[in-house]
């Protein structure tokens, strides 16, 4: 694809959960938990009056809907701050100061007050009915191999509620993660390929690790920002896979494509969608199809000169009409029917031939039928027409969520501008240059930067200080070595690489502490263990944790044999040889260093043996 | 505006003014934004700017400069006017309001919240209020509630007089939560009703979509239709949207600084719950219903009256300063069954022989003073002393005010206190009025 051409334009914004041992306004600790919870309190949402306007009964009914919630509460892990029924406590300053650790990183200007605000959002996620949002710092960069990147702002806000699940007209959240602080850091929409929102998002992603923020999956959600010049913006929730940033990005542009191009099609054929919403039970009396059989009601609307374009594919897999259901599926039914896929679902050919008759479908004319309650047809067919007429203007500006094979699916339009007003029960806060520089002048050292200073200063090989810097742990090798006088290269291979493999292996490399390292490696220092067993040894100790390390060795056998044992060996085999030795002189070393190495692997250092053969043989001629 | 100072002058000598769009210019930044005002406990060095994003930030003055882009708008504060239908199928309910905002308005371009006061701003901000009563609604003075005064509950007892009058078929009275059982007290006792008159308030601010102001103020419209023609606060039953609970004037008490479900009934349970737009009566309870009472007003009160909390090591001296200011008569937040260390006796004795009432009440709110168990108990009767049975202290001051409005007389006033004039105490304490 030509992205230049097709003016494709991508910008990042990443949530990363803050590893602050408080939340952001309450003492709770910002762990998740998986008890039952204690107390179920349910309360409503009100959409305030401004958003609103006028008296609209009909409107507040609508807005009304689906507010209502169920949170879970509970007595150790969450208080009355998350469940809106306490004012919040003051500002956290550690989280504060991970934020301005961050926007330092990231060359950014920290604003000299910070302000809390509270941003609307009434899908239940926060009790409050609002999130709490600050901005810490504004107009930073990145330099990238693609280019500088600009980070426009880096707020500091609450996480929301885990929602459970959704029934009799509740959505259930759990409060556990409500109130968690977040980093929210927002870039420019001025990328232009997808290997450079790749490299951007990894290098946010390698500051972001830097610094002390949550680790594991949940902890980080990546949104992307998408357009193309003929297209719409479009913002692409929860990207977890850098690796398939590329492909989301690719689909993403071909959905648009094929959506412009359906666009033309349907402008050619003066498109048009009919208002009427007709119901069709009279025509499905005597259906076989279960679906239909077991709804209240059949309805349908026309699309006039759509047919063929609904089933048109726009991302593999998903077609024009799957972005029409998932309009309707927001209105509660599972899917749609639409003629372009008909005869299906046990809907016979004769069935859509009566269909198509009773709603005068002509050549290039289709329809969409839902069945389901009365209320909820209706209402997911208004849906569908809405969609269809967005279809006659081409891309949606909407904002998608991201599947696990790529593709992007419908969550909801795009949010309108931030309704946000100060938050009065917390102070405003100043961020004096006594509080940044202290934190300016200590901050962490970059991945890059580390990759290189290990290389120098331990002799490593590139590729084992390149991987000690992505396994994150380059810390752990230096904290050994600081404190072990041993060789730093098979330190830093065990921690580089045996270790995913014994993983991999099923052992749970996480049971294993700074002072399990120390002991291993002490022995090699020591002389005694070999390089070899250095695994195995590890491996040994995931086993038995609370186990002196030395026992281990010893009650494996991995421990090496003293220069005299190894020496009476090395003696006996010579002995066994002697003729050999009197025939070949030092032309014997190469096999009785054979013979002796097998019998002494892992027990005796070779370089130790290789001496002892020398010194043996020379003895005898 | 509310710069100060620096701020002040920053902003007068670039001509800016509140929100007009400006850029403020730094050495290595600048923020172009809307120009906010500040709170006013806020210091003088910084000015509050409203990114394009919708966030504030506060900016240092210090090395900086600034450029107007753009003058504002004055900003438009509150709803446009609009006529309120009158449906005369349906009861007219007076609606007053003291300053407890049930409804509120937000201008998200400034982040300004204004307060809701009249009947439209009410009925636009709670449009369901159309389906249950035509409304009246007035603004009787914006006081935080820690600022209320005696004298504002006379005016707001003669303000329900008037409208009940007038022919009004029940009172709702917006109030802030702190001294609100005060309020429902003072009420109580100045009124005899034939209609019901509800207060009512939120713990969440009505600015925010979960505030508990709408469904305390939906079920304050049904309460004040209903046939309980009592003083009454109606507040959240919970913690969860679900009922209210409606509560007797004088035997109620806030009890939580911040949760929805903090007014409760003490030593009594709540006169009813209203839950799905429904009253449900508490079988139990004999009140006094629509039209039993003739509107009688008595507003006269005694606005000296102090308040003392009893600890260990009290000094006599607070009593002492009392009598020595003039106070008219004092109530005792005593000890258990109603102690206070034997020191202040002689006092009592004192304020009795100057025929100053003084009315012993426990700080432990639940149960009844009885002040003949122990010796100290019996000394402090001796000293004249006259129990509050088992009414809040808060009830008591209130009753205090409001007997000494009727009587100077120390007999008087002590009768007056064991009359029960708006049940506000019970002879008989109830195994289930605990911690509830």
């Amino acid at each position: 694809m030509d992205y230049e051409k097709l003016g494709l334009k991508m910008g990042l914004e990443i949530h990363q959960q803050l590893n602050s041992e408080h939340k952001l306004f309450c003492p709770c600790k910002t762990e998740l938990v998986d008890d039952d919870f204690d107390e179920l309190v349910q309360r409503k949402l009100r959409p305030t009056q401004s958003e609103l306007g006028e008296i609209d009964r009909a409107a507040l009914q609508e807005s009304l809907r689906g507010l209502n919630f169920k949170y879970e509460n509970f007595e150790k892990h969450t208080c009355l701050v998350e469940n809106d029924d306490e004012p919040p406590h003051s500002l956290n300053e550690e989280a504060l100061d991970i934020c301005i650790t961050i926007a330092c990183l990231m060359n950014m200007h920290i604003v000299d007050e910070f302000h809390t605000m509270r941003k609307q959002v009434i899908d239940g996620s926060n009790t409050g009915g609002f999130q709490r949002t600050g901005m810490v710092a504004t107009d930073g960069y990145l330099d990238t191999p693609y280019g500088r990147v600009i980070i426009e702002s880096l707020g500091l806000e609450e996480d929301a509620a885990r929602r459970v699940e959704t029934k009799d007209g509740f959505t259930e959240f759990r409060l556990d993660r409500l109130g968690i602080p977040l980093a929210e850091i927002t870039t420019d929409p001025s990328m232009h390929h997808p290997d450079q929102v790749r490299e951007v998002a990894y290098m946010l992603g390698q500051i972001l690790r830097s610094t002390n923020v949550k680790r594991g999956l949940g902890t980080i959600r990546q949104d992307l920002n998408i357009s193309i010049a003929e297209g719409a913006r479009v913002e692409i929730k929860g990207v977890q896979d850098l690796d398939l940033m590329a492909e989301i990005v690719n689909r993403e542009v071909t959905r648009q494509l094929e959506l412009i191009d359906i666009k033309k099609q349907l402008q050619e054929r003066n498109a048009e969608v009919l208002e009427e919403i007709h119901d069709l039970d009279e025509l499905f009396v005597e259906t076989e199809s279960k679906i239909l059989k077991s709804a209240e009601t059949i309805k349908a609307v026309v699309l006039k000169g759509f047919d063929g374009l609904i089933g048109r594919e726009v991302q593999p897999g998903r077609r024009f009409g799957t972005e029409i259901a998932s309009y309707a599926k927001k209105r509660g039914v599972s899917g749609i029917f639409h003629s372009d896929e008909l005869p299906a679902y046990g809907i016979t050919q004769e069935e859509v031939d009566k269909v198509s008759e009773y709603l005068e479908i002509g050549e290039d004319d289709a329809f969409i039928i839902v069945a389901h309650d009365e209320d909820i047809a209706v209402s997911a067919l208004e849906e569908v027409k809405r969609r269809a007429n967005l279809g006659l203007d081409g891309v949606v500006e909407e904002t998608r969520k991201a599947l696990d094979d790529g593709n992007t699916e419908y969550m909801r339009p795009l949010p309108t501008a931030n309704r946000m007003y100060l938050e009065t029960d917390i102070p405003l806060f100043k961020i004096t240059s006594e509080r940044v520089e202290p934190i300016a002048n200590n901050l962490p050292e970059l991945p890059d930067v580390k990759q290189e200073r290990i290389i120098k200063q331990y002799s490593l090989s590139e590729d084992l200080a390149t991987q000690l810097v992505k396994r994150q742990t380059a810390d752990t090798f230096e904290d050994i070595l600081k404190d072990v006088d041993v060789d730093a290269t098979p330190v830093a291979s065990l921690l580089a690489y045996d270790l995913r493999e014994i993983k991999r292996e099923g052992y749970d490399t996480n049971i294993l502490t700074l002072d399990h390292y120390k002991g291993i490696f002490t022995l090699l220092a020591d002389g005694k263990i070999a390089k070899d067993s250095v695994r195995k040894l590890t491996i040994e100790t995931i086993k038995n944790p609370d186990e002196d390390i030395s026992n281990i060795a010893e009650s494996n056998n991995l421990t090496m044999l003293s220069e005299e044992d190894v020496t009476k060996i090395i003696a006996d085999i010579i002995a066994n040889n002697e003729s050999m030795v009197k025939e070949r002189q030092m032309g014997a070393m190469g096999p009785l260093m054979g013979m002796s190495m097998k019998q002494l692997k892992g027990k005796a250092d070779g370089s130790l043996v290789n001496k002892i053969v020398r010194e043996e043989i020379q003895k005898l001629i | 505006m509310s710069y100060k100072q620096n701020a002040k002058e920053f902003i007068e000598n670039y001509n800016l003014g509140i929100g007009d769009k400006i850029k403020l210019n730094k050495e290595d930044i600048s923020y172009t934004g809307i120009l906010l005002d500040r709170p006013e406990d806020a210091d003088d060095g910084y000015l509050v700017l409203k990114l394009s994003s919708g966030y504030n930030i506060g900016v240092a003055i210090e090395n900086t400069t600034a450029e107007l882009i753009e003058k504002g708008e004055k900003p438009k504060i509150g709803f446009d006017k609009t006529e309120i239908p009158k449906d005369d199928s349906k009861q007219n309910i007076s609606i007053v309001s003291t300053g407890g905002t049930v409804s509120s308005v937000i201008d998200y371009r400034t982040g300004a919240v204004h307060p809701a006061f009249t009947a439209s701003d009410l009925v636009k901000a709670n449009p369901e209020l159309l389906d249950y009563a035509n409304y009246n609604v007035k603004a009787l003075y914006n006081i935080l509630s820690e600022n209320m005064k005696p004298e504002y509950w006379v005016k707001a007892a003669e303000e329900i007089a008037n409208d009940i009058s007038e022919g009004t078929d029940g009172v709702v009275i917006a109030h802030g939560t702190d001294t609100m059982h005060y309020t429902s007290a003072a009420l109580s006792f100045m009124l005899k009703t034939p209609v019901p008159i509800i207060i009512t308030g939120a713990q969440r601010s009505s600015d925010r979509p979960s505030s508990d102001a709408n469904i305390n103020l939906i079920d304050s419209v049904i309460a004040a239709k209903s046939d309980i023609a009592e003083v009454c606060v109606c507040m959240h039953g919970s913690l969860n949207d679900k009922f209210t609970y409606l509560h007797k004037g004088t035997k109620v008490r806030k009890m939580h600084t911040s949760r929805r479900d903090t007014f409760r009934s003490i030593n009594a349970q709540p006169i009813a719950k209203i839950e799905d737009k429904k009253v449900n009566v508490n079988p139990e309870y004999n009140y006094t219903k629509r039209g039993e009472n003739d509107l009688e007003l008595n507003t006269a009160i005694e606005e000296k009256v102090g308040f003392i909390k009893s600890f260990p090591g009290i000094s006599e001296e607070y009593v002492e300063y009392h009598i020595d200011k003039g106070y008219k008569g004092l109530v005792i937040e005593g000890t258990g069954l109603g102690h206070v260390p034997n020191n202040l006796i002689d006092s009592f004795k004192r304020a009795q022989s100057e025929n100053i009432p003084v009315i012993m009440t426990s700080q432990c709110l639940y149960g009844r003073v009885n002040m003949n168990v122990y010796s100290t108990g019996r000394e402090i009767l001796d000293a004249g002393v006259i129990s509050g049975l088992d009414m809040t202290p808060e009830t008591t001051y209130v009753k205090l005010c409001w007997a000494l409005g009727q009587s100077d007389d120390y007999n008087k006033v002590k009768e007056i206190m064991h009359e029960n004039i708006a049940g506000e105490f019970s002879k008989k304490s109830s195994i289930k009025d605990f911690l509830n």
